[in-house]
């Protein structure tokens, strides 16, 4: 028996559905309904506070705009970048994108303290500037303004719209781009009227990826904005855990979740129309040194900018983890390796490196194998709905972590799943956030494989099966490979869904960082930068790994 | 890649099989925050001396965790909770999730640290939110360190000091507390206006206030913080080499300082009763209480428990703590919030 192509789409779609409605909606389902019935429900005394006092209004345009304008920004200065990455080989590049993504996985209290090492009152910048120019007051003065967030926001986000956007970009046809230029086009004009739409789609996704991130910013705005800023995840997080008024808070993410909804729908409606699609199909030579010497101060100009925006505070904070009192010294280092009586963690503490990488390896499989299942069934235009499907995926990003992760201690405490207390919590929270990562990563790739390719394999006598594997998976293999890195880092950065279900003996890398930023004392402060700089060097090694092996997995195919 | 693809799901069944719990065995699960620490060999000798596996559950920070134990009463992930403070305490004993224990160590334990006289929550350690100050800058610059929260306003400490935003930290809700205890309901308010008029600098959490921010802790430009009586023998504890004497002080003269007292309990739905009780018993007795100042950075409840060498030098305890009765706290917690950022934020 053939099943028809429509079932056979559903039955894959089916498995990322389950786990959405499993890991997803029937816990926040169950937080937010039990949330609105406490203290007698949801009273009109929460409506009236709601829309009676501006506060509310004020936050959730706060949030909205921050967001839009940290998006705004990162495309402006990391597009450039993309071009260089997408067009470009040289030297070190593998090293350079490895190193890019560091920023992902860097805890926010420790971004904070690289950035004040750098530019904070008494920071090296002012320090350089006062003693060379004489100056009794500080130059930069940018701590809790809105400047600090922006900044720390383009830090966390440069690297997702460079990776996204070039590995995209290398697989359009660049011929298309020559044939415009040759009919007289001026290289702006090309960019605009050709390249530019053609590099819709991965931008779309990336700044909706980074809108989301911006806009549910939390630990940035507490730490780098300072009290005076408030987003919707930071006053839910204060309305649940502070003032325990959970109708309130129940109501606040389900404006946070409806704004986002509504949003990634229009963005999914409008990425299904741009259908136009020059598939270079070989993605190996469109790469090339760059001759002239306009492009190579280009392509420098970019990597200077990219150096001093991500590598120089995370080199501040390297410096900081070898700087004792009595200048270099090992010491926070070496402490990490044993477990004594002034011992935070009941482990030592170098054991979270495993179970970083362990739980990282654990979210990038689930997070790919369903992401992967998801981006196929949304890629086929035909079907119904698709634009409402492909924002539900989207929605766990959008999700307050304070409500989802009560919603998994309420929700997941019974059989058949009877997760609450297990350590398999840890992987599938964070593969529920890689999980529309992955998708957004690979749909764009996805959508732009010729449906002809596929049809003369199929006329061939190739099963469905057969065409997925040998055409669909080799030509996203950079998209994959930018999937997977993004879901390892997801897992390895994230904290807070690991702080609700960590066990004492299990802490991950983040965990760690901030048991040690519990207490006061210089030994902690340099084990927690000591930390932070493992865990900068583990993610950047793991992604240059990655990056060498798809090179290799590349060339092999060529070979044949 | 392919080959890669195939072999996901045999990675994720060995991962499975990787993190799955050990074949049942007796076991009692003790619901935490996540500052919760023990020494393994303390630990280790409850669990030799009962033949059970103590598991300990951290479920983020001490509000989360206590909203998390009161929204599953109904199936309880433990049968313990360590961490409820004072000022959580009404809202602990309004979730009716804990039952009555009179532990016979409950004798030890000064009265005024039993706030419930039902003995549902039963004190295990204390520790004073204060002012600290870093006594090198005062010393190179001159100036008389703070000696009661008087002094903050004054103009020679002009953008000194940084404290932490109550609305989002706890220590920084302690020392909104101390201020309600000193000036009173009516007058805090005109006391935090007097501070902001004076350049004082707030943080939504402590890490950031004493890490981000403090003088004697990194390259601060603050060098009053809001923080703990215990963090002087913290910062010696936990210093590079040897301190013959600490780099901070903390100001705990009458009036200046918060106290917050932290409690356990048996939660009602357990099914461990008798266990749970030996292990109340166990965290109020000598070794825990012993253990607990070099763990957690608080001092015991229980009266005999002997302090470490480093607590005995370097730390103090606050001579007359303001005072704010749980009941108050839990009433007028959202307004004295409020009307304080309010007052300091808009």
């Amino acid at each position: 028996m053939v099943l028809r192509r429509p079932v056979i789409r559903w039955l894959l779609f089916s498995l990322p559905l389950l786990f959405l409605a499993v890991f997803y909606f029937f816990p926040l389902s169950r937080i937010i309904g039990l949330s609105l019935s406490q203290d007698g429900g949801l009273q009109t005394t929460v409506l009236q506070k709601l829309f009676g006092s501006g506060t509310y209004g004020k936050i959730l345009w706060f949030s909205i705009w921050q967001a839009a304008l940290s998006t705004i920004l990162t495309l402006v200065f990391a597009l450039p970048g993309a071009y260089v990455f997408a067009k470009y080989s040289f030297r070190g590049k593998a090293v350079f994108q490895a190193l890019m993504t560091v920023p992902f996985v860097m805890p926010t209290v420790v971004t904070a303290a690289a950035f004040r090492a750098l530019l904070g009152q008494n920071g090296l910048v002012n320090h350089w500037s006062m003693s060379m120019f004489g100056l009794s007051e500080p130059v930069i003065d940018i701590d809790q303004t809105i400047v600090f967030f922006l900044l720390a926001h383009i830090f966390y986000n440069y690297t997702l719209v460079v990776r996204m956007v070039s590995s995209f970009w290398s697989t359009i046809d660049h011929k298309v781009v020559a044939a415009a230029r040759m009919l007289g086009a001026s290289p702006m004009a090309a960019f605009r009227t050709v390249t530019l739409p053609l590099l819709m789609p991965a931008i779309g996704s990336a700044a909706l990826l980074v809108f989301t991130f911006c806009f549910t910013s939390f630990g940035v705005i507490l730490i780098l904005g300072g009290p005076r800023f408030s987003t919707l995840e930071v006053e839910i997080y204060r309305q649940t855990v502070q003032l325990f008024n959970l109708p309130m808070a129940a109501t606040l993410a389900i404006i946070q979740l409806v704004f986002n909804f509504l949003l990634m729908w229009l963005h999914a409606r409008l990425a299904k129309r741009t259908k136009v699609s020059f598939f270079a199909g070989d993605v190996s030579n469109t790469q090339s040194d760059p001759e002239s010497a306009a492009k190579r101060s280009f392509a420098f100009f970019n990597l200077s900018f990219m150096i001093l925006l991500l590598a120089t505070p995370l080199i501040a904070l390297i410096i900081r983890s070898f700087s004792g009192e009595d200048g270099f010294t090992l010491l926070y280092y070496t402490t990490l390796f044993t477990r004594d009586d002034t011992s935070l963690l009941m482990v030592e503490p170098i054991a979270s490196v495993k179970n970083s990488i362990l739980f990282g390896f654990g979210a990038m499989s689930i997070a790919l194998s369903l992401g992967l299942l998801a981006a196929t069934f949304l890629s086929d235009n035909s079907g119904k709905n698709i634009a409402f499907w492909d924002a539900v995926i989207m929605l766990p990003l959008a999700t307050s972590a304070v409500t989802l992760g009560f919603g998994y201690i309420v929700a997941l405490n019974k059989p058949p799943v009877n997760l609450r207390d297990s350590l398999l919590l840890v992987p599938l929270a964070h593969a529920l956030v890689a999980f529309p990562f992955v998708v957004r990563c690979l749909l764009p790739s996805l959508r732009q494989i010729p449906a002809d390719l596929r049809e003369a394999a199929t006329l061939l006598g190739a099963s469905p099966f057969r065409v997925w594997r040998l055409i669909d998976i080799p030509l996203l293999r950079k998209a994959i490979l930018v999937a997977a890195i993004f879901a390892f880092a997801i897992s390895m950065g994230e904290f807070g869904a690991s702080a609700f279900v960590a066990r004492p003996h299990t802490p991950t890398m983040p965990v760690a960082i901030f048991r040690f930023l519990s207490h006061p004392g210089s030994l902690n402060y340099g084990q927690a930068m000591a930390m932070s700089t493992i865990l900068m060097v583990v993610t950047c090694i793991s992604f240059w790994l990655a990056e060498k092996l798809e090179a290799r997995l590349a060339d092999t195919r060529y070979v044949k | 890649m392919t080959a890669l693809f195939r072999s996901v799901p045999v990675l994720v069944i060995l991962f499975a099989l990787c993190v799955q719990p050990a074949a049942a065995e007796k076991s009692l699960t003790l619901m935490t925050h996540d500052s919760f620490n023990v020494s393994k060999e303390v630990l280790a000798g409850f669990e030799k001396e009962h033949g059970v596996k103590v598991r300990i559950l951290k479920a983020g920070d001490a509000g989360a965790a206590l909203i998390q134990a009161i929204l599953s009463r109904e199936n309880p992930m433990a049968d313990l909770f360590f961490g409820v403070d004072n000022t959580f305490f009404s809202r602990a004993i309004k979730g009716d999730i804990f039952r009555p224990y009179n532990s016979p160590l409950l004798a030890k334990i000064p009265a005024e640290l039993q706030l419930d006289k039902q003995h549902r929550l039963l004190p295990v350690d204390y520790g004073d939110v204060c002012l600290n100050y870093d006594k090198q800058w005062f010393r190179q610059h001159d100036l008389l360190p703070p000696s009661s929260l008087d002094d903050l306003v004054l103009p020679a400490y002009r953008g000194l000091t940084v404290v932490q935003n109550p609305a989002t930290s706890s220590p920084g809700m302690a020392f909104l507390l101390a201020t309600v205890g000193k000036y009173g309901e009516d007058d805090f308010i005109a006391y935090w206006k007097k501070l902001r008029n004076n350049d004082v600098l707030v943080t939504g959490g402590w890490e950031d206030a004493y890490f981000g921010h403090f003088t004697a802790a990194s390259k601060g430009d603050r060098p009053i913080v809001v923080s703990y009586a215990s963090s002087p023998p913290a910062a010696v504890y936990y210093a590079e080499k040897e301190l013959a004497e600490a780099p901070t002080a903390a100001v705990v003269t009458a009036g200046s300082a918060f106290r917050q007292i932290e409690f356990a309990g048996i939660l009602k739905n357990t099914q461990n009763g008798p266990l749970a009780e030996k292990f109340i018993d166990f965290m109020l007795s000598r070794s825990f209480q012993e253990d607990i100042p070099l763990k957690m950075f608080v001092f015991p409840s229980n009266s005999e428990a002997t302090l470490p060498e480093v607590f005995v030098k370097h730390a103090k305890v606050a001579e007359d703590p303001a005072t704010v009765s749980p009941d108050a706290i839990e009433m007028n917690r959202e307004k004295w919030i409020e009307a304080w950022t309010e007052a300091v934020l808009r």
